[in-house]
């Protein structure tokens, strides 16, 4: 079975993101990129099927600009076999990328499709969900457990009241959360080898998908602030402020 | 033309932020005109199509009834939401993980680009949305004919549970696809409020350093009639389960207080809980970035401060 990993490359976690001051968006000029880190949980578990003989080929697959190839050789390092670039300049909706992912699959034919839940830059936390939708193919969104049975898959979702667990028909498209593996990091041997594992580029127009927007961003503004408040000295005068001052309790 | 709102429930009461949802739907309606349907689908869920019928603001109840919605599986409600969407304006659900499950996955049948989680309506076609984990607030337009869109329920109050009296009209099932079967969940059972609409929320970090200790939460929520939540950090310890995680991947809440006990304050764990009224920490690290948000910050060892904060709310 081959399991396909569309992955994203959005801003490091990590950084201070700034709204630009003509609100067109965030500044993304000098500003340090990587995996989406559910991506991230994304491959390591696809790379994990293939080491426990489940998988017999790990293929990951980014739409964006020329710099996502940074993004899916970080992929390649992690253990994956092969990487295909969808090349595009457009700011790509969940909708379109659906659409460009399933062509790609209507090509590979994979038995599986592991997404990131969210990606942390545009938290659409879509793109599993439509994909599924327009290959006709089952879904479990959240996952924090993934079992092959068969050609069943077993999944646990982590859902608003807790566990959820769930039996695919295969093909499956399963979107992953937070606890369901930890990433490994690549070591330096792999990120050379993965220099070497083929890396095909395709365009939105190769594969007959018409990416236009539907959603037209307006503006990008700052969230509006919180007034920075006072450090009390005690628990006694917190309890009093908040009787008292802020009437909360 | 009206506006449809998915009704999250477990076949015997609707979810809380339905309510929420409905009210999103009342203020579109609002600038789209027309009436706020509600889609109750389950198995031998008359009496949550009943409950629906109560809140006020809605207009008509569609009732679904049929064993493939006995447990809100995406697949199933999907071509059923398909099936309706062509007579609304607009369908929308409450951003839960029911909603984020299913309204994408319509969506796509559709050819519809969704918008997720607002937190305000500008007008018909234009609401506004966190990203970046709340750094930014996109201002977005839909062009799509239908819009199918999730709404942020900390950002709109809740509609009146009764004094509503919608008609209830039965739709016929859209099938069973048999992709996927349920097999059983194991929910986090507590007689606490409910996380996201709690007036109190009383959160524990890694500084909590096991999960026996988060009982001194327990201990003070008790006393505030509060939910308890955590960071990530104190989930991934296996502290708590993970439905207690509040954050920009978590859940969001803003109730009236929130307590923050031994959290950092990450940028990921503010954007679920900045939009609190009252913001309180406690944590013994001065520099925290948790006090820049906090209205009241505390500099103190947790181990000695919640336990007198227990007993001062005896007082
Ligand atoms: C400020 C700002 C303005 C924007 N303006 C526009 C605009 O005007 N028009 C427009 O069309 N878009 C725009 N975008 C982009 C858009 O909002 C989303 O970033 C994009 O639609 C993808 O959504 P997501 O990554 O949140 O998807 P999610 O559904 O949250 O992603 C979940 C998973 O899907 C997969 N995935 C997502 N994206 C890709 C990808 N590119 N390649 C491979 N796999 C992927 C990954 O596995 C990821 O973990 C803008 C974004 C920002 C931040
Ligand atoms: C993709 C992604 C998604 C994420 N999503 C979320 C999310 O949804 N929610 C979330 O919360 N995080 C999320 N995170 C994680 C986030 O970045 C932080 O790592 C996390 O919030 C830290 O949790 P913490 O504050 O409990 O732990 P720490 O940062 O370790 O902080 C512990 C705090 O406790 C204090 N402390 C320790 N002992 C005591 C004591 N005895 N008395 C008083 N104070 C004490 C310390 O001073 C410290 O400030 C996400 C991260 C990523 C990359």
């Amino acid at each position: 079975m081959k399991v396909l990993v569309p992955i994203k490359r959005v801003i490091d976690a990590n950084v201070k993101v700034r709204v630009k001051a003509d609100e067109s968006g965030v500044e993304l000029t000098n500003v340090k990129m990587a995996m989406n880190p559910f991506c991230e949980i994304a491959v390591e578990e696809a790379v994990r099927l293939k080491e426990a003989g489940t998988a017999s080929e790990v293929i990951v697959v980014s739409a964006g600009i020329t710099q996502s190839q940074e993004t899916l050789r970080t992929g390649l390092a992690m253990g994956a076999d092969r990487a295909i670039l969808i090349q595009t300049d457009v700011a790509l909706e969940p909708l379109a990328i659906a659409k460009l992912l399933k062509a790609v699959v209507d090509k590979e034919e994979p038995g599986l499709l592991l997404l990131g839940k969210q990606a942390i830059d545009g938290d659409n936390n879509q793109t599993a969900q439509m994909v599924s939708a327009l290959l006709g193919w089952s879904q479990a969104t959240f996952a924090s457990k993934v079992a092959v049975d068969g050609d069943k898959l077993n999944v646990t979702r982590e859902v608003d009241g807790g566990l959820e667990n769930v039996n695919l028909n295969m093909p499956a498209v399963v979107s992953v959360d937070l606890r369901l593996n930890e990433p490994r990091y690549a070591s330096l041997p792999n990120i050379m080898k993965a220099k070497k594992k083929p890396l095909e580029t395709v365009t939105p127009e190769d594969l007959g998908v018409d990416v236009t927007p539907r959603v037209e961003t307006v503006k990008v503004s700052e969230p509006p602030a919180r007034q920075a408040g006072v450090k009390v000295a005690s628990v006694a005068e917190l309890v009093e402020k908040l009787k008292n001052e802020a009437k909360v309790i | 033309m009206s506006i449809l709102v998915i009704a999250e429930h477990d076949n015997a009461a609707l979810k809380p932020a339905v309510l929420n949802a409905v009210t999103a739907a009342v203020e579109l309606a609002g600038h789209a005109g027309g009436d706020v349907h509600l889609l109750v689908a389950g198995e031998n869920a008359g009496a949550v199509a009943s409950e629906a019928a109560q809140i006020a603001g809605v207009a008509k109840v569609l009732h679904a009834d049929g064993a493939e919605y006995g447990h809100g599986l995406a697949e199933n409600l999907a071509p059923l939401v398909v099936k309706l969407a062509s007579g609304y304006s607009h369908v929308i659900a409450a951003a839960t993980s029911f909603g984020k499950n299913v309204l994408p996955r319509a969506a796509a049948l559709l050819d519809v680009q969704p918008v997720s989680d607002i937190s305000a309506v500008e007008s018909a076609d234009t609401f506004v949305r966190p990203i970046y984990a709340g750094n930014a607030m996109a201002t977005v337009r839909s062009t799509d004919s239908v819009k199918l869109v999730t709404i942020r329920g900390t950002a709109f109050d809740a509609a009146a549970a009764e004094g509503g009296s919608a008609a209830v009209e039965s739709t016929d099932s859209a099938g069973d696809t048999g992709l996927s079967r349920f097999l059983g969940q194991e929910l986090t059972k507590s007689e606490r409020p409910e996380l996201t609409t709690a007036g109190i929320v009383i959160s524990g970090g890694r500084g909590m350093q096991s999960g026996d200790n988060f009982a001194m939460l327990e201990k003070v929520a008790d006393k505030l009639g509060a939910a308890i939540g955590a960071s990530r950090a104190a989930v991934d310890a296996g502290f708590v389960p993970n439905d207690y995680q509040v954050g920009q991947t978590g859940k969001v809440v803003a109730p009236d207080l929130y307590l923050a006990i031994g959290i950092s304050g990450a940028i990921q764990h503010l954007a679920g809980m900045k939009d609190s009224k009252v913001i309180v920490a406690i944590n013994k690290d001065e520099e925290a970035p948790i006090f820049q948000v906090a209205d009241y910050g505390l500099v103190a060892d947790l181990f000695q401060a919640v336990p007198e904060l227990e007993a001062a709310l005896d007082g």
